[in-house]
């Protein structure tokens, strides 16, 4: 049973920000703070008016959870951490990588599944670069 | 010197119904029982309950879960009311205790019955033999859409990063982990109404199932069917209660800046509320005789021994490693009923009963002796609630 996010007026500009392969956080443009998950009001200065606006799509994975799934398979929830701020961070799906092959502080870079008219973010390893300064 | 946070209420009866993995009995027919025999403890009856409250409550969760409603509670006792709450988004578990003290704290009622009700066990084997029907994708809203389109549909899943991030700064071990379920079932063998009394070994532990890794089967509590039931009564009655009044001398509540499941900064959930409880009374962590910690997950107790400053930050891993400190008859006996983990997930409550027994010297063969102080913390990420009892002689 597949699980999708339902769109809602504040969360439809993320899940469907793949369409041209970038991913996008709201950011308050009074402060410059990211704001995620997204809200009216900028919650660091309590401005209005925030936008979305693209990052790097390159972030570390943090920690993650083995997921088993009843036909034996494991996928990989993991917790993404962002360069662009301290506190901006993701849980999404790790593609690509072995168990084995994920360790704390890889880094890695935003992909897109499409369902429908939604671009789930997913990471995938990004290779032959160091891992993130603090997180290994 | 501060008195305790609560002057004006007490715990005066405590109640609870059969418990057993699965009961196959109706929800309303174990809450009852559960609050007769509270009511009966405390020598009330019907007539003098003016105040109900429950968690979570309610009709939009699944009932399996929730119990029945206080509508539905209400009618069947016909409980004339001067006061009710339920809820969720409470201080966890103890959310609808604290919320009895506070109603009868300021007067707004004399005897509050508390209820807490599963029957996750029978709904669980049903489920069993049911196959989710095809269909198109579900739609997560809310916080929800974070999680589950990436297979996070749970508590298992949720806190799964944790762990592994906390084994990985801390160095805990899988093997140091373990000492919280084997130490349950040590627990539970002197329980007469445990799920599971049998010992658990070291190596059924390691080569048990993987819920979502690095969680496996026997880090995770046991679903159960039960209810649980409390009064909580004005101080006053305590002169005139057949036993001995349990005395609220602390709670907290607090949430952290951020309650996200995956957005929470440091890791250690119940660290402002336990610090907040500690701020409202004289008492000390070393003044405490009993520790009953939430183990939905086993992870959640050692958080709880270092949030309430049992052991440092990232510490509670070594401190339960050879399993004497936590034992009966040790430093701090912990979690004496065999927690959630062997005695079944009567979800907060159960921990809560088995805090008063033993403040009321009535836990048989696992009583500690001249328990006078026993702290009670419920609750992971996002709500934590944490009390600080005593038997009225602190």
């Amino acid at each position: 049973m597949r699980i999708l996010p339902a769109l809602d007026p504040l969360s439809e500009f993320f899940w469907t920000s793949g369409r041209d392969g970038r991913l996008r956080f709201l950011r308050c443009q009074q402060c410059r703070y990211y704001v995620h998950p997204p809200s009216p009001r900028c919650p660091r200065c309590l401005a209005v008016g925030l936008e979305a606006e693209a990052v790097s799509g390159r972030g570390w994975v943090y920690s993650y959870a083995l997921i088993p799934d009843d036909a034996g398979a494991v996928s990989v929830a993991a917790w993404i951490v962002f360069p662009e701020q301290d506190d901006l961070r993701l849980t999404a799906r790790l593609i690509g990588l072995a168990p084995a092959e994920i360790r704390f502080g890889m880094e890695v870079a935003v992909d897109f599944e499409l369902h429908d008219d939604i671009y789930l973010p997913v990471f995938a390893a990004v290779a032959g670069v160091d891992d993130g300064p603090e997180l290994a | 010197m501060r008195k305790g946070l609560f002057t004006g209420a007490v715990i005066s009866g405590i109640g609870q119904s059969d418990v057993g993995r699965r009961l196959h009995r109706p929800a309303l027919d174990l809450t009852l029982d559960a609050a007769v025999a509270a009511l009966d403890d405390a020598g009330l009856s019907r007539a003098d309950i003016d105040g109900l409250s429950a968690y979570p409550g309610g009709e939009s969760l699944a009932r399996s879960f929730a119990g029945p409603s206080l509508l539905e509670v209400q009618d069947a006792l016909r409980l004339e009311l001067s006061w009710y709450s339920s809820g969720v988004e409470v201080a966890a578990q103890m959310g609808a205790v604290i919320a009895a003290a506070m109603a009868v704290e300021v007067g707004l009622a004399n005897h509050v019955l508390v209820y807490r009700t599963v029957t996750e066990g029978t709904a669980r084997a049903r489920a069993k033999n049911e196959v989710p029907p095809p269909g198109p994708p579900v739609a997560a809203n809310g916080s929800m859409q974070w999680l589950a389109p990436y297979g996070v549909t749970g508590p298992p899943h949720w806190y799964a990063p944790y762990l592994r991030r906390y084994m990985h700064d801390f160095g805990l071990t899988r093997e140091q982990l373990a000492q919280i379920p084997i130490a349950a079932r040590v627990k539970s063998a002197a329980n007469p109404r445990a799920v599971y009394r049998e010992p658990l070994t070291l190596e059924q532990y390691l080569s048990s199932r993987t819920i979502s890794d690095p969680i496996c089967l026997y880090d995770c509590d046991v679903p159960c069917d039960g209810a649980t039931a409390f009064v909580l009564s004005r101080a006053d009655y305590a002169r005139d209660v057949p036993h001995r009044a349990v005395r609220i001398e602390s709670v907290g509540a607090g949430s952290g800046p951020r309650m996200y499941r995956d957005q929470f900064p440091d890791h250690c959930f119940g660290a402002v509320a336990a610090s907040q409880m500690w701020s409202r009374t004289n008492l000390r962590p070393s003044d405490v005789d009993v520790a009953q910690l939430y183990d939905g997950f086993s992870f959640l107790t050692l958080w709880w021994l270092e949030a309430l400053g049992f052991c440092g930050r990232g510490e509670s891993g070594p401190f339960v490693e050879d399993g004497r400190r936590v034992a009966l008859g040790g430093e701090l006996p912990l979690n004496t009923s065999g927690g959630q983990l062997a005695a079944g997930r009567l979800h907060g409550f159960g921990l809560l009963y088995e805090a008063c027994e033993q403040l009321r010297g009535q836990s048989g063969a696992r009583q500690v002796p001249d328990a006078e102080v026993v702290v009670v913390a419920t609750g992971g990420q996002p709500n934590v609630g944490c009390l600080l009892l005593t038997d009225g002689s602190r």
